[in-house]
């Protein structure tokens, strides 16, 4: 693909503290390379800003490879941008065209306050994750891997499902906000596994009243969250993790 | 919400059902909705059924309180809203779940009081009888002529247009509903869930085309 330059303008949630109110902010952004990623034009923008003595635009970022889940941004309407299976830090600037006009927003949700700018507060997922997303081992000689067999599908799909980055874009995109899809995937990693068994019950229905408890809303299969998912998680672990849900609310004492 | 929806789905089936005997004229000129009224008789005096109507009434209940619950909580879970917001999979009536149910629900007041008030409570305290004949004579037996009553509703072309709305209304309620019941309960399977979300499209085309022919038929007189 032929490389290009391109001017932008870009109308950027502005926000200075979790208690400070919010609002859009236009810039214009000169001489943008195709090639670049999305941000690194946010680089670009920042370093004129700095320059300037203005306050940069705050973002999450980390790997930049798509691989850490830190990036969140919403993107012309859409979390982590319009290409499909990426994480924004991966979507590149030959997705847009000389003269366009983007909006990018934070995730909105209750349980995702806004921290600055674009960064939001996501603890809320590590706050899910303590409540049951642990396996426990007991002390002493590892224990062979081979002396455990595991059925190559479960240890496929177990492993689909642990390829979650625990970004937020499902939360983000969900008409509902609600977190079904996370949660469902850190539930399901570990409930196909014979290492996840003794903690099973109280696993999936801790998981789901910390879920409840930090304001996330309820899914109503409209399955969005599936199509932002840069990890392409399945709404199947939902299913797995209603199944779940149900088999350890009737069982457990 | 997919136990109540399930329900609601079991009773579309029978209310259908039953309906369709008016089409029985089609097949045979002279039944002038007799087959109808008979079966109609039949389930309205049949104590399981009766039983049942109770449990409907709750069950629709149920089904509007946690629509409620859900609205209300989902709503708080996103205070801010987007500016931008598109959608890459999510249908619209699947996101519009609330307002087809609000709709269907309008529908039901008003189809309440043409059928089910009269058959039921007609003539007393003041509410609206059946039309005068309101008991017939079919084989020895005194029926209420619920198929003279849909002839005086359905000679109104507005009633026709208002009744096809509320299929309308349930036909996208129910594209949504009856898959999402099945994933709800945790069956998503790579083999079974495109059937079932077919069977869902099946049921939903015919349950609807049959409820929405029904006034349609009466008020073009396709039926006497």
């Amino acid at each position: 693909m032929e490389h290009y330059n391109m001017n932008l303008k870009l109308k950027v949630w502005r926000q200075k503290n979790a208690e400070a109110k919010g609002k859009f902010e236009t810039f214009e952004v000169e001489n943008i390379s195709s090639e670049m990623s999305f941000l690194e034009m946010f680089d670009v923008l920042n370093e004129r800003l700095v320059n300037e003595g203005k306050d940069p635009v705050a973002f999450d970022h980390d790997c930049r490879e798509g691989i850490c889940g830190s990036c969140s941004m919403y993107v012309n309407g859409k979390a982590h941008g319009p290409w499909e299976k990426n994480t924004v830090c991966q979507l590149h600037m030959r997705a847009f065209k000389d003269g366009d006009t983007i909006v990018v927003e934070p995730w909105r949700s209750v349980a995702f306050p806004v921290i600055k700018d674009l960064v939001v507060d996501r603890t809320a997922f590590d706050r899910i994750i303590q409540a049951g997303g642990y396996v426990s081992v007991n002390t002493g000689n590892a224990v062979d891997a081979n002396a455990l067999p595991i059925e190559k599908q479960k240890a496929d799909e177990s492993f689909f499902a642990a390829s979650c980055i625990g970004c937020g874009a499902c939360v983000a995109a969900c008409p509902n906000g609600a977190a079904m899809l996370f949660v469902s995937a850190k539930v399901s990693q570990l409930a196909l596994l014979p290492q996840g068994e003794p903690e099973r019950k109280t696993r999936v229905l801790n998981m789901v009243t910390q879920m409840d408890k930090e304001g996330f809303g309820n899914c109503t299969n409209i399955y969005e969250c599936e199509a932002v998912c840069p990890k392409g998680i399945s709404v199947s672990n939902i299913a797995r993790m209603n199944r779940e849900y149900f088999g350890a609310g009737t069982t457990a004492e | 919400m997919g136990l109540t929806g399930f329900f609601l789905i079991t009773f579309l089936i029978v209310h259908c059902t039953l309906n369709s005997m008016i089409f029985f004229d089609l097949y045979d000129p002279n039944d002038n909705g007799q087959t109808f009224n008979h079966w109609a008789h039949l389930f309205g005096t049949n104590f399981f059924i009766r039983a049942m109507e109770y449990g409907l009434f709750v069950g629709l209940l149920l089904h509007i309180v946690q629509g409620l619950i859900l609205w209300s909580q989902n709503k708080n879970a996103r205070p801010i809203k987007y500016k931008v917001s598109k959608y890459r999979e999510g249908k619209w009536y699947s996101r519009s779940m609330g307002l087809l149910g609000t709709l269907i629900l309008l529908f039901l007041i008003l189809h309440l009081y043409h059928f089910w008030t009269p058959s039921r409570f007609g003539g007393m305290a003041g509410i609206h009888k059946l039309q005068e004949t309101t008991l017939v004579d079919y084989n020895n037996q005194q029926v209420h002529d619920l198929y003279a009553e849909m002839k005086i509703v359905f000679q109104y072309p507005g009633a026709v247009i208002v009744y096809a709305l509320g299929v309308f209304a349930l036909a996208w309620h129910l594209l949504h509903g009856f898959q999402s019941a099945f994933q709800t309960f945790g069956i998503n399977h790579k083999k079974y869930t495109p059937l079932i979300k077919g069977l869902g499209v099946f049921y939903t085309v015919v349950i609807c085309t049959l409820f929405a022919l029904m006034p349609i038929a009466i008020y073009l007189k396709w039926i006497n």
